[in-house]
């Protein structure tokens, strides 16, 4: 049928068929039709659509070699002229869903071609790709794969016809925190109030804006005591050497950085100044110390109070940081701290 | 950790356990409009703070403050 939409189906070389974790290295290869559980993707896709090849490539060689293999992945699709990628689903497997996502995310951005996955939403593949592709939930093992391909196919074909996708709630992929404007019969004051009168009578109600969703931590323990700890200052103040040497952003720093002030006795302005460009920074280019304590735990140490402070001052700028790129930055400074030795860590933020 | 902010609201509402108060944004530690030898004396009190919360037990966030002397 002349109207049928093309589908490729991108798999890994355990779903494809070819074998276990000892061929993972395997390159990019095409199958004509339907393999594994593409054959369950064309009878959910139904008439419409014709998984017409499956392009499988091993989750190693893949994540190893990540450029040369989507180039290979995308010329293999591209030859097939298809209307429609659909990737996976990858479940937990961490390999499988980040390929899944760059192949899904190239499909779109290089073939302009709509793509699709699915996959465990705490897999690693989600945080990379969910921005640049649309991915379907799934369970984290096999187990889904009938209620996943169920809710993939009717997605796909939406977007294999050229329909605009609907909200991430309504067609259910993960989301991908695009916002489209659209009208509605009702004020933004209205819905307001309704929400509100909503929330005041327990009444269940939506949010039109997702706030972030930030980490629960426990409390660290208690310290037994200070004389022989290491403690670290830690800053998003934006207290930099002179010149910023690594220029570090004043907005939306892609960076932090780990400064030596084993030499010090105190942050002289000489020295030191402060590069955030979000409140007024003079008070503390003046007195670095206004930021970064030295001087007092300085005196500190050397009066036996605390046993050592890091030779090293660990700085970035926290002005509209993204919380994901401050969640790294954090796991990032966490794990350097520890590898130098700290106990314990001073933080100062503006 | 001892966390220092002027705007307490944050840490405490994002899962920081021991904050300290800072005096304000664009010094956090400190007052330039104290003499140096009052602000030095500030921030002494404020870092004391910080390193005694990081040997006190906590639970729940906690917000401690420099008292006026």
């Amino acid at each position: 049928m002349a109207t049928q939409l093309r589908v490729i189906h991108y798999l890994n070389q355990f779903f494809g068929g070819i074998g276990g974790e000892d061929k993972a290295d395997a390159r990019p290869t095409v199958k004509t039709g339907p393999v594994g559980p593409g054959v369950l993707l064309q009878k959910c896709l139904g008439e419409s659509a014709d998984v017409v090849a499956t392009v499988i490539c091993g989750d190693s060689y893949f994540n190893e070699h990540t450029d040369d293999a989507l180039a290979e992945v995308l010329k293999l699709i591209a030859a097939q002229k298809p209307d429609l990628v659909v990737a996976g689903p990858a479940f937990a497997a961490g390999r499988y869903g980040v390929a899944c996502g760059a192949v899904c995310s190239a499909v779109k951005e290089r073939l302009n071609l709509p793509a699709v996955t699915a996959m465990f939403p705490e897999n690693p593949g989600v945080d990379l790709y969910r921005r640049r592709t649309y991915i379907l939930p799934a369970g984290n093992t096999a187990m889904d794969m009938g209620g996943v391909m169920a809710r993939l196919a009717p997605f796909a074909l939406k977007l294999g016809r050229g329909e605009p996708a609907g909200p991430a709630d309504v067609d259910g992929y993960l989301p991908t925190g695009m916002r489209r404007n659209e009208f509605d019969a009702k004020s933004g004051a209205e819905r307001m109030v309704e929400m509100l009168l909503d929330r005041l009578q327990q009444r269940p109600f939506t949010s039109e804006v997702q706030l972030p969703q930030y980490d629960q931590v426990s409390p660290a323990a208690a310290l037994s005591g200070l004389e022989n700890a290491t403690i670290a200052l830690v800053t998003t103040s934006g207290v930099v050497p002179q010149g910023n040497p690594d220029r570090i952003e004043s907005w939306r720093a892609t960076k932090w950085m780990k400064y030596p002030i084993g030499h010090l006795q105190e942050m002289s302005p000489a020295e030191w100044t402060c590069v955030h460009g979000g409140y007024d920074n003079g008070y503390v280019r003046q007195d670095p110390q206004r930021a970064v304590p030295l001087d007092i735990l300085r005196e500190l140490e050397q009066q036996g109070k605390v046993g050592r402070v890091l030779p090293y001052l660990y700085t970035t700028v926290g002005n509209v940081q993204p919380v994901e790129r401050a969640r790294r930055f954090g796991r990032e400074m966490a794990l350097a701290l520890k590898q130098d030795g700290v106990h314990a860590v001073l933080l100062t933020a503006t | 950790m001892a966390f220092f902010s002027a705007i307490p609201a944050i840490p405490l509402n994002v899962g920081a356990y021991r904050v300290i108060l800072g005096r304000a944004v664009p010094y956090v530690l400190g007052d330039p409009h104290l003499t140096p030898e009052h602000e030095r004396a500030l921030r002494r009190q404020q870092v004391l703070l910080g390193l005694q919360s990081l040997c006190t037990a906590v639970t729940t966030p906690t917000l401690l403050e420099v008292q006026a002397a």
